[in-house]
């Protein structure tokens, strides 16, 4: 019973949906207000059906219900609570499901915060969110609907993969899916728009929080994804270039650019062919990944299903969401005339600098992605692009934006002059060589040039930052939250290279074989294999090793690899046992058994692999913080005022 | 003297072009040098598969097959797509759903003595699960099997 609850509640979305999508948008064509004003109640409804759609999916994932073969296919009553609720998002189904779910919750967030808005403006923007929605749910419910009952049910549940029995499974994919399809707003707001001839300065002072808000929390995705993989597949690794990492991470690239176009178009009223095309481009990135992940094109643990019709269904609806929105674009012409760019140096130029760095990053990562599908598609051949290819050709892009972000973030707008640009740049670059030259003595011989290259870039940004928020303090007299929020990020951004740098260039991997008992010495580490027992959890038993971990004569950790044989379904699975530090994780994963005392064992030490997250989790707090509390941008415009008066008087003196 | 809204616009669209390229000539040598190709034991034993540069193996593992070094993690194993059997040495963690029978896709290069020498060797996390290339691969033979 509960099930067809949920399955109606489904179909009634489909229903409010296609209503969402159509009243208000003819509503505001035929100027009829009373139609337009149905966008609120439709959107809200939708939202509410959903999520008690979702809700009853849930139930029958705690109860464990055996006559719906989603369940049977992920769950099982041995499986322990809270997996059993994150099975929900476990796999395709499911995750669907919940894609709708955020869409319609952001849907809803944004009939909270309308206000502002003009009226016909807000009723295409959630008309277009309501075609989006029509298509998601239709998708589910034609190609993959949670609720289909088996009848007679099976005496019980498989399971879910146990990769996926983990705190990461909880919280990964809701957060990304808040980012993916966050920025289903900002492209609405782009088409909306579009089509009411709306882009300027309060255009893109409506659509930055949103952009910000989906950009924080696939950040947050992605990172939590990546920490997710390095502890839980047990093979050291926290990025592997693979083409579902890629699926989220060319949204965010492209995002990335997003959030400082917007900002142009907003203070400048620039930039806005450019911003809405960011905007539209970054949801199509979103969808692709979408279509790679759910398409069963791609091999992973993401990919569930290998349903063609699928695939199918979301490439065409892909063509015709983005197809529809570039045909809306190229007919769009602005008012006026764009007012003049200012010079060659200012703001607004590094700001498009950093809009093609980061548009050429994310154009690589697409080839490399989506070249070896094709090549396969065309029968050329089975190939692959491996992460060399990735290294490559991402480091000489991000090197010069590091640079620029020094540079950038002092930048006046309009108008800059190289001689006083330079001047707010050199006490950062002096720190930075003196810090970079003092690290270098510290580092031996062997130490690798990449590794003072990537400091060097990084602290770089770190001074600079640091700078220019000192100097704005000074003269703005408090913290304003977008400057601050910025400084933040960059700042995280910095720290993560820093992370990335250090790991790649001194990590230090070793395969062997080790009997029990057995003491060797590894990265300046002793490790003893003090010997393995028996275990067994809930729905799994194995073995679990004990490692001694020293360092001259200082115990250091106790770590306790395990191997995991999951009863239904029968898979193995490695738990690394992970020593965390600040400086340093030690990382041991057991192989195989090779005899009665000897097991194959790999040994990680990873040196400031936290830093790596630790960046990311600054990034999206300075979104967050840029967003800022109260009228923050009214003040920001203030400072920047008094700002430029400030250094105008310091200049003339 | 070009106007300068358009000598700006010059700048910009010259930057732009200088960063596609730079992007493109990283992008090419970087293809160049990384990309893999995956050949079944059948096209290796036909002459198909390069000798000196890396690239893909799948099939599945031959049941008794899997040899041990006695001391070292080196291992040997046999794979196959029915109709052909190549020989792989790796040296190294398995993964945990590397067993006989299995379908296991290996990336490396062949030696002088024809031994297929993995530097990499992936079996996905499923125990129903058949890379894509080697369910490919068995079926190309199914297939030229009926035909003879």
């Amino acid at each position: 019973m509960i099930p067809e609850i949920g399955h109606y509640a489904l179909v009634l979305a489909l229903s409010v949906a296609a209503l969402q999508a159509a009243v208000p948008m003819i509503g505001a064509r035929m100027g009829a207000d009373n139609l337009i004003m149905l966008a609120k109640p439709l959107a809200r409804a939708q939202f509410l059906l959903i999520a008690t759609s979702f809700i009853t999916l849930i139930i029958a994932f705690v109860l464990t219900d055996l006559t719906v073969s989603y369940v049977v296919a992920n769950s099982n009553s041995a499986l322990p609570l809270f997996y059993r609720i994150s099975a929900v998002w476990g796999a395709h189904e499911g995750s669907l499901l919940l894609w709708v779910l955020i869409l319609s919750a952001w849907t809803f967030a944004l009939t909270l915060f309308d206000k502002p808005l003009p009226l016909k403006l807000n009723a295409d923007i959630i008309g277009i969110l309501g075609i989006i929605s029509f298509g998601f749910l239709l998708f589910t419910l034609f190609t993959s609907n949670p609720f289909d009952r088996v009848i007679p049910p099976p005496q019980s549940g498989r399971d879910l993969n146990p990769l996926l029995q983990d705190f990461g499974l909880i919280v990964h994919p809701p957060m990304l899916y808040m980012g993916y399809v966050g920025f289903a707003v900002p492209f609405a707001f782009a088409v909306a728009g579009l089509l009411n001839n709306q882009i300027n300065s309060a255009w893109a002072k409506w659509v930055r929080p949103w952009t910000l808000i989906a950009w924080a929390f696939l950040g947050l995705g992605i990172a939590l994804g990546s920490w997710w993989a390095y502890y839980e597949l047990g093979w050291g690794g926290w990025w592997f270039w693979d083409p579902v990492e890629n699926a989220s991470f060319m949204p965010w690239l492209l995002g990335t650019a997003l959030i400082h176009s917007v900002v142009v178009t907003q203070k400048k009223a620039i930039f806005k062919h450019w911003t809405v095309l960011l905007a539209i481009v970054t949801f199509g990135l979103s969808l692709v990944g979408t279509f790679l992940v759910r398409s069963g094109v791609l091999t992973s643990v993401h990919a569930f299903a290998t349903d063609p019709a699928r695939g199918v269904f979301i490439l065409m609806f892909l063509a015709i969401v983005i197809g529809g929105a570039l045909l809306v674009f190229t007919f769009y012409k602005p008012d006026a005339p764009q007012e003049p760019h200012g010079s060659a140096l200012s703001r607004e130029s590094f700001l498009l600098t950093n809009s093609v760095l980061l548009s050429v990053a994310t154009a690589t990562v697409l080839l490399g992605t989506l070249y070896p599908l094709m090549i396969d598609a065309l029968g050329l051949g089975k190939i692959s692009v491996g992460a060399p290819y990735f290294n490559s050709v991402f480091i000489p892009l991000m090197a010069p934006l590091l640079i620029l972000i020094g540079l950038g973030q002092r930048a006046f707008w309009t108008n800059d002059s190289f001689r006083r640009l330079s001047n707010a740049a050199k006490y950062p670059l002096l720190a930075t060589i003196i810090l970079a030259l003092g690290t270098w003595g510290m580092i031996d011989d062997t130490s690798p040039i990449m590794a003072l290259f990537g400091l060097v870039l990084a602290l770089w940004v770190i001074f600079s930052t640091l700078a220019g928020q000192i100097r704005h303090y000074r003269s703005s007299k408090k913290l304003t939250s977008p400057y601050l929020g910025q400084s933040i990020s960059h700042i995280g951004f910095a720290i993560t290279v820093i992370g990335i740098t250090l790991v790649s260039s001194y990590g230090l991997e070793k395969h062997l074989r080790m009997s029990e008992g057995e003491t060797t010495t590894f990265g300046g580490y002793e490790f003893r294999f003090a010997g393995a027992s028996a275990i067994s959890g809930p729905n799994y038993n194995g073995t679990e090793a004990i490692f001694l971990v020293h360092s001259e004569n200082k115990f250091e950790a106790r770590l306790a690899p395990q191997k995991r044989n999951y009863h239904s379904g029968g898979q193995t699975m490695t738990e690394a046992g992970i020593s965390p530090g600040f400086t340093r994780d030690i990382y041991i994963a057991l192989g195989e058994k090779i005899n009665d005392t000897d097991w194959s064992v790999r040994l990680n030490i990873k040196p400031f692999v936290r830093l790596i997250w630790l960046g990311a989790i600054l990034m999206a707090l300075g979104a967050i913080t840029a967003l800022g509390f109260g009228n923050a941008t009214k003040t920001s415009h203030q400072s920047q005022k008094s700002y430029r008066i400030n250094t105008t008087t310091r200049i003339s003196e | 003297m070009m106007h300068p809204l358009r000598k700006k616009r010059m700048q910009l669209i010259c930057l732009g072009i200088l960063g596609i390229g730079v992007a493109l000539a990283l992008i090419l040598t970087a293809f160049e040098k990384n990309l893999m190709y995956f050949y079944s034991p059948s096209e290796i034993h036909a002459g198909d598969a390069p000798a000196k540069r890396p690239f893909r193996i799948g099939g599945m593992v031959v049941e008794g097959s899997v040899v041990r070094q006695a001391e070292s993690l080196g291992v040997w194993f046999n794979l196959t797509d029915t109709a052909n059997e190549q020989m792989v040495y790796f040296e190294g963690i398995l993964p945990d759903l590397f067993r006989e029978g299995q379908g296991i896709v290996a990336k490396g290069q062949m030696n002088k003595t024809g031994l297929f020498i993995a530097s990499e060797v992936l079996a996905k996390h499923d125990e129903n699960y058949m890379p894509p290339e080697v369910a490919e691969a068995l079926e190309n033979v199914s297939h030229n099997s009926e035909v003879d």
